[in-house]
């Protein structure tokens, strides 16, 4: 028996290019940080330079071990997750995976993490040296160490601050500030982080949640909180998505992420107002999830008479008024 | 049948469930898995999807058994311990209907160069891929012995088995409904003797595989063992199966689904990690579908200079490794 080989760059008359503020991918499809490590592993089944692009697992200055097990639970229709950010450093990434990507054909988009702004502003630093990097995204959800552990997402100023230093530190490569959904006004810190400098926004982490064993009183995650990722947030990602495009406008791209797992939920996502769309935990569930979206988004499409996706983008029908 | 995949490695695959039967308190499924059955090695497990209401992850298991041939071409066996929504599901799950399942997946136990005695010692439900390797490893002329262990006689896979397979078996129960009463690890020292074992291979709870490693360190027997950890993904992508492995670099964590399951024991920080050898309690939490049964694996990646502790000297297996 032989084994199915991929139907790549199939003709279907749709146009499902995007531009990510000069980052132009050939489909909207990404990897949503952390949950594709760095494209090897997935690219033992299926070839990942059919995606838009590969987002890299986060890297920081240092390489780091990450946190004790257990570090994820399965929760109604999500997981949660804590591993603390275990990488191997930005120079082993660079030397050994991003090289690696370019070679198969990825357009690769570095994740960067840190505790403070000098942090972030050396990784950043470091990345622009590798030509192979197409963008980065500035994980936010990092706790600042000389700010109480606060994430620095949580707060629009010290957002804002990691911004600038990495755009100085990277002047000439898309941008984008991943946030968090733990905040009161999302749109807010939006706002911040473009007037900033960013190009544009990923959104949207994973939600802060908690599950504890009733019978051992143990958490069931180690770290006690955890990142609540899966289907059971994406209504939370669409709200957020669709919250950032009002407010930013249609100019600022906006890579959307939150539970998507089927084409439906790619399409809800553009319609919120993403230009891109990131898969998470599908890939946990499926590792060839984002593989089947690339090749179906578009006969989908095309079956509704669609031509180009990025019509469909913010686009929201308004319901009938009803007459009483 | 829908396979998607490369030419080696792991693939997903819909399998039809053709037996299903009580195995005690287990249940075992046989599936047509012809593209699986082929590339298989022991040690290695199958992520099986599941569809129970709230549940989104796959549920991982040990191979049990493969068989190529037939007029289906090639099967897989699974055990399955049912104590969550998705376990509870597939025990449910009738011959005929249909499975997504992606294997094999993890490194395959390395085997012995030369012919040896080998003692394969199992814990709970982690006795099933031990079945699996003892069928292989008497298939290439070596000697099996079993020493197969659970809380009580329910929880003992097919006794038949190991009996039937092995030169030499004994059995523990920590109730005494079968065998000695006790722990594996009370009879290991006296059967590493008896058995005149050159290699042991081990899968069961975390615990129990720390403790029969030490007693095999302090016997100069080399055992390869089989671990478990929670994981989400079963490929490698998103780092939540680790444990704490001795590297030249000092300890560092590795991946259970692809640098495991299958590692050599003294290479494990046991000491570092959340199991210690009082505790004999299997991972148990809600993806807890995966426990003792979630190993696969070849020696561990770092770990080739390693497999010079195998007296026996040991071939890598290939079938289907990952880069």
């Amino acid at each position: 028996m032989s084994t199915t080989t991929r139907p790549t760059g199939r003709t279907t008359g749709v146009d499902l290019s995007v531009d990510l503020g000069g980052l132009v991918l050939p489909n909207p499809i990404m990897t949503a940080s952390g949950c594709f490590a760095s494209g090897r592993e997935i690219d033992a089944l299926w070839n990942v330079s059919e995606l838009g692009a590969v987002v890299a697992k986060s890297v920081t200055l240092e390489p780091r071990e990450g946190l004790p097990t257990p570090r994820m639970s399965e929760t109604p229709s999500g997981m949660l997750n804590a591993i603390g950010l275990q990488n191997p450093g930005v120079d082993a990434w660079l030397e050994r995976d991003v090289p690696w990507l370019a070679s198969r054909g990825a357009r690769v988009v570095a994740s960067i993490a840190g505790n403070s702004v000098d942090d972030y502003r050396e990784v950043a630093r470091r990345v622009a040296a590798s030509r192979s990097v197409a963008a980065v995204e500035v994980n936010l959800s990092c706790p600042n160490v000389s700010h109480r552990g606060l994430v620095f997402a949580c707060d629009p100023g010290r957002s804002a601050e990691v911004v600038r230093a990495v755009r100085q530190a990277l002047p000439d490569r898309p941008l984008f500030a991943k946030l968090t959904p733990d905040v009161t006004d999302i749109a807010r810190i939006g706002r911040s982080v473009v007037e900033a400098g960013a190009t544009g926004i990923s959104a949207i982490n994973t939600t802060l949640g908690m599950a504890i064993d009733a019978e051992t009183g143990r958490p069931k995650v180690a770290n006690g909180f955890a990142g609540l990722s899966g289907p059971a947030i994406r209504p939370m990602a669409v709200r957020a998505v669709h919250q950032l495009f009002t407010e930013l406008g249609p100019e600022v791209p906006i890579i959307g992420m939150g539970g998507v797992r089927t084409v439906t939920d790619v399409v809800e996502m553009v319609r919120a107002g993403a230009s891109a769309v990131a898969i998470g935990t599908a890939t946990f569930a499926d590792p060839f999830t984002a593989a089947n979206l690339v090749r179906d988004l578009g006969p989908w499409l095309g079956r509704r008479g669609h031509t180009a996706l990025a019509d469909l983008r913010g686009r929201i029908e308004p319901w009938p008024h009803h007459p009483r | 049948m829908s396979v998607q995949g490369r030419d080696v490695g792991p693939v997903s695959m819909t399998c039809e469930v053709l037996d299903r039967r009580r195995l005690g308190r287990y249940w075992g499924l046989t599936l047509s898995a012809p593209e699986i059955a082929r590339r298989a090695a022991p040690g290695q497990f199958v992520n099986i999807a599941v569809s129970a209401p709230g549940t989104l992850l796959r549920r991982p298991f040990s191979i049990a058994g493969a068989a190529l041939g037939g007029h289906v071409a090639g099967t897989i066996d699974v055990v399955l311990d049912p104590h969550g929504p998705g376990t509870d599901m597939l025990a449910g799950v009738p011959p005929g209907a249909s499975l997504e399942v992606l294997g094999p997946l993890g490194r395959a136990f390395p085997l012995p160069q030369r012919r040896v005695s080998a003692l394969l010692v199992g814990g709970g439900y982690g006795a099933a891929p031990m079945y699996y390797l003892g069928e292989r490893l008497r298939a290439e002329g070596h000697r099996v012995n079993f020493l197969v262990g659970a809380a009580d006689s329910s929880r003992i896979i097919d006794p038949i088995v190991p009996k039937r397979m092995a030169t030499w078996s004994s059995f523990t129960t920590e109730d005494g409904s079968m065998g000695h009463r006790g722990r594996v690890t009370d009879l290991l020292a006296e059967d590493l003797e008896t058995t005149a074992a050159e290699v042991v291979y081990a899968c069961g709870p975390n615990a129990m595989l720390a403790a029969v490693g030490d007693i095999c360190e302090a016997a100069g027997v080399p055992c390869q063992v089989a671990v478990e950890e929670h994981m989400a993904c079963g490929v490698g992508v998103c780092m939540t199966c680790i444990l704490p492995i001795h590297t030249r670099k000092g300890v560092q964590n590795r991946r259970v689904c692809v640098d495991g399951p299958v590692f050599t024991s003294t290479r494990i920080a046991w000491e570092e990690s959340r199991y210690t050898e009082t505790a004999h309690e299997p991972v148990d939490d809600d993806l807890d579908d995966r426990d003792a049964s979630d190993h696969d694996g070849r020696g561990p990646d770092d770990s080739r200079a390693d497999e010079g502790h195998f007296t026996a000297g040991v071939r890598t297996v290939r079938t289907g490794g990952r880069r």
